[in-house]
């Protein structure tokens, strides 16, 4: 058990609240009038605040106050949010941020523009004078109000300090505190990490019901708050006719309790209620934070485990004992399930991912002056955590690439007879084994000629070799391949196509590309959905065992008779389609005799089938990928290796790299002149 | 283990674990040595190089299996009673690597005086001078640090 530093938590916290920041600012940005992601944003701002001074993090907290200060203005009705209002929120935003990365003090220069900046927005009018702009609720401020207060059993294990809020309210005017005590168990029973008390508190003062509502603002999920004004001046209990819309708490039942004016009456339903309490917030315990290398951790020992569970399964199969046969199958359904529940737990929603690039989206828009409309779709579709994490710095690119290069200008669009905005759209898709994420944009297409023309240009290919369209594509993922006319300020900065490339082969994954002139280009990544461990298909060639991704096979068939030896024609009719092979027992020099019935295993590499001859189809196996040694590197036929159920090794097949290998000789030819 | 060995360089020595190979005997510095195994069953690896063509299972890890023979020119043998593998950690690029070292016989764990080591002559040996390290004494006999990153790279 370790115990993890509150620091840490703050920097993770904090890290998760200013995406939502982010997100809900650029929302903003898109609907104004959305008063609930104002409150959203204030919200996140006031967390920051607070647990940011909480651990020390003082600067942040002076900042996101000041930031806070001016955006209580927005938030009051009083500014309209503009573009150019969020615009510096954001930039605030990544203030903050490098304020908690580094804590570099030579920054507070930046600080200052941007509040200087947001002060302007704002209309010069940071402090507190908010009092003169009427919020939407024009109620009277009564002369004091009579709270309830009740707050979940478990908040004190959030931090929360009842008794520092009910300070806040004593600074809003004279209070008269009194405890509910009705549900404190006997001194046996309590907990003491959970809050039994609540409280009734008389607060005497002309004060806006905002302003108390303001006081519990981040509690407010976590708590019961009644409100019901003193019975002004005179003794009249009229009950709020305006009982506010405004306001999200206060269940209206509660308005009865007007004129009231003491405690016990509040005491007496209590007991009701405490039961339904503790029922009611049971999602604030239902995630747990874990560290990211624990959960790989616990991916290695799955593996482990499988791989044991193999052994034992093979061992059982070899021995005539009923009773270890059972269990043998026993845990082989456990490990499964286990293997299972853990690679969920890996699995996170590409969501939070895509909501990063609209900012980046929404900069790139600016900065090139092509107006872009961002769209996404798919953000539940689950992806292996790792994945995500290796997907960030490929899809930038892609996205930069997409609107700096795809989309064309105003004018051209205009000229073009197409809606002067462009599109950029962002997807998510499950596919068998393998998750899709695409980047469409509705630009001008690639320029299938020109792409040629650079290619036999920079020497990649001779001039005249007939190639698809598709091969034509693939020089993009050329190291510094480049068709822009000229460089851009975005272009150049570091990571190419080739990287992209090479960042999603490393994933074990493939690029497509599709493109229409005039209508857009759409670049597909297709992923597996997990890194760890795999289903494959054991086969033998010769004496060794091999395993092939089992998401890459289409079908198994027997090799005829007649294509078996030397006839000059390797390839199959399936079905009426062209399928060429490649035998195994050639391409890794195997020895032993051949088998007489040769099996062919079709594979899909990305858009083309091929076959590859194998002697015999072993089985389905739960393949625990393990990394090949960096001394074989130079490899390129196997994408790992894994252990079998005796102990041994087995290289798991690449069959992207095979199908490539089988036109070695034309792409030799590249690469000789490259 | 390091630590140990670690004295031994302050002191003028270095702890070295010595091998036949072939008919060679070389001297590893002991500070790299993981672990000595009785051999298991390797699974070969088509298209790599003569001496990485296998790969073993070293406690779950997949490891290459170095048969330096190979590029030393000695002639492969079967294995014998006396074959062990070595399990090596070498740095290459900053990654330590995990390297399984055929050898056809593991004498013992000695200490060799550094002060008598020399360099390689240029001629003498049958060996690519980049492939050794130093050539020190033990006892009467000169053996050889190999240099194992310029021999399996």
């Amino acid at each position: 058990m370790t115990t993890l530093d509150p620091r840490e938590v703050f920097l993770s916290e904090a890290n998760e609240l200013l995406d939502r920041l982010e997100t809900t600012l650029l929302d903003l940005g898109d609907r104004p009038d959305d008063t609930t992601l104002i409150d959203t944003a204030f919200r996140a701002l006031h967390t920051i605040k607070g647990s940011g001074a909480m651990f020390g993090f003082d600067r942040v907290a002076a900042f996101t106050h000041d930031f806070e200060t001016a955006f209580d203005l927005v938030r009051r009705g009083a500014i309209a949010p503009s573009v150019e209002l969020v615009n510096v929120a954001l930039s605030a935003k990544d203030y903050i941020r490098s304020l908690i990365e580094e804590s570099d003090p030579d920054t507070a220069v930046i600080g200052d523009a941007i509040l200087a900046e947001l002060e302007r927005l704002v209309g010069g009018a940071p402090a507190q004078s908010a009092a003169p702009v009427a919020g939407p609720t024009s109620e009277p401020a009564p002369t004091g109000w009579q709270i309830g207060i009740r707050f979940a059993p478990e908040i004190l294990q959030n931090g929360t300090n009842p008794l520092a809020l009910l300070d806040e309210l004593r600074e809003l005017g004279a209070c008269t505190v009194v405890p509910r005590l009705a549900d404190l168990p006997e001194l046996e029973n309590l907990d003491p990490e959970s809050l039994h008390i609540g409280w009734d508190v008389t607060l005497v003062g002309a004060v806006e019901r905002a302003a108390i509502e303001d006081v519990f603002l981040f509690v407010q999920d976590a708590m019961e708050l009644t409100l019901a004004p003193l019975a002004p001046g005179l003794p009249v209990a009229v009950p709020e006719p305006a009982s506010p819309p405004a306001d999200p708490v206060a269940p209206a039942a509660e308005a009865t309790l007007v004129a009231v004016p003491a405690a016990p009456a509040a005491e007496r339903d209590t007991p009701v209620r405490g039961p339904a309490e503790r029922r009611a917030p049971p999602r604030a315990a239902s995630t747990v934070r874990v560290e990211a290398e624990r959960l790989d951790e616990l991916m290695d020992r799955v593996g482990e485990l499988v791989i044991a569970q193999a052994r034992l399964s093979q061992l059982a199969g070899l021995h005539a004992d009923a009773g270890i046969k059972t269990i043998a199958e026993e845990i082989e359904r456990l490990s499964a399930r286990l293997r299972d529940t853990t690679m969920s737990i890996r699995m996170v929603p590409i969501g939070a991912l895509f909501s990063r690039f609209r900012r980046l989206v929404h900069d790139l828009s600016r900065d090139l002056g092509k107006p872009v409309t961002f769209v996404t779709d798919g953000e539940e579709t689950e992806l292996d955590k790792t994945v995500i994490e290796r997907l960030a710095d490929p899809l930038v690119h892609l996205i930069r690439n997409a609107i700096d290069h795809g989309v064309e200008a105003p004018e051209r669009r205009a000229a073009a007879g197409k809606d002067a905005t462009g599109q950029i759209a962002l997807t998510a898709e499950h596919a068998g084994a393998q998750v899709l994420v695409t980047v469409r944009d509705d630009g001008a297409g690639l320029d299938v000629a020109r792409i040629r023309a650079k290619a036999e240009e920079r020497g990649l290919v001779q001039p005249g070799t007939p190639l698809t369209d598709q091969q034509v594509y693939q020089f993009l993922f050329a190291p510094g391949f480049s068709t822009a006319h000229e460089i851009s300020a975005l272009s150049g900065r570091g990571v190419g196509m080739d990287v992209v490339k090479k960042t999603i082969e490393a994933l074990r994954g493939s690029i497509d590309i599709t493109t229409e002139p005039g209508a857009g280009t759409a670049i597909v990544l297709r992923l597996p959905l997990t890194l760890a461990i795999i289903e494959g298909l054991l086969i033998r060639v010769g004496e060794a065992r091999y395993v092939l991704p089992l998401a890459a096979v289409e079908e198994c068939i027997e090799l005829p008779a007649d294509r078996n030896r030397g006839c000059g024609r390797d390839f199959l009719d399936i079905r009426g389609a062209l399928v060429p092979f490649l035998r195994l027992r050639d391409l890794f020099d195997a020895s032993g005799e051949p088998d007489p019935h040769q099996k062919v295993i079709i594979v899909a590499v990305g858009e083309t089938r091929i076959g590859l001859v194998a002697d015999q189809i072993l089985g389905n196996h739960q393949t625990v990928i393990k990394s090949l040694s960096k001394l074989h590197a130079d490899v390129a036929a196997f994408s790992g290796a894994t252990i079998l159920g005796d102990g041994t090794a087995a290289l798991i097949i690449d069959p992207a790299q095979i199908a490539a290998g089988g036109h070695a000789a034309g792409q030799g030819e590249y690469r000789e002149v490259a | 283990m390091t630590d140990f060995v670690e004295a031994g360089r302050a002191a003028g020595t270095l702890q070295v674990v010595m091998l036949g190979i072939g008919t060679e005997t070389f001297a590893l510095d002991a500070g790299m040595v993981r672990e000595i195994i009785d051999p298991i069953p390797a699974t070969r690896m088509p298209g790599a190089r003569p001496h990485l063509a296998h790969i073993v299972n070293v406690r779950g890890n997949v490891v290459p299996l170095a048969d330096i023979r190979a590029r030393f020119g000695m002639p492969v043998t079967a294995m014998t009673r006396d074959t062990r593998f070595v399990v090596i950690e070498l740095d290459f690029d900053g990654d330590a690597t995990l390297v399984a070292l055929v050898a056809d016989k593991v004498f013992e764990v000695t200490a060799v005086a550094l002060e008598t080591r020399q360099q390689v002559p240029a001629i003498g040996t049958a060996w690519r001078p980049e492939f050794i390290r130093s050539i020190v004494k033990s006892g009467d006999e000169f053996v050889i640090i190999p240099d194992m990153q310029q021999i399996l790279n």
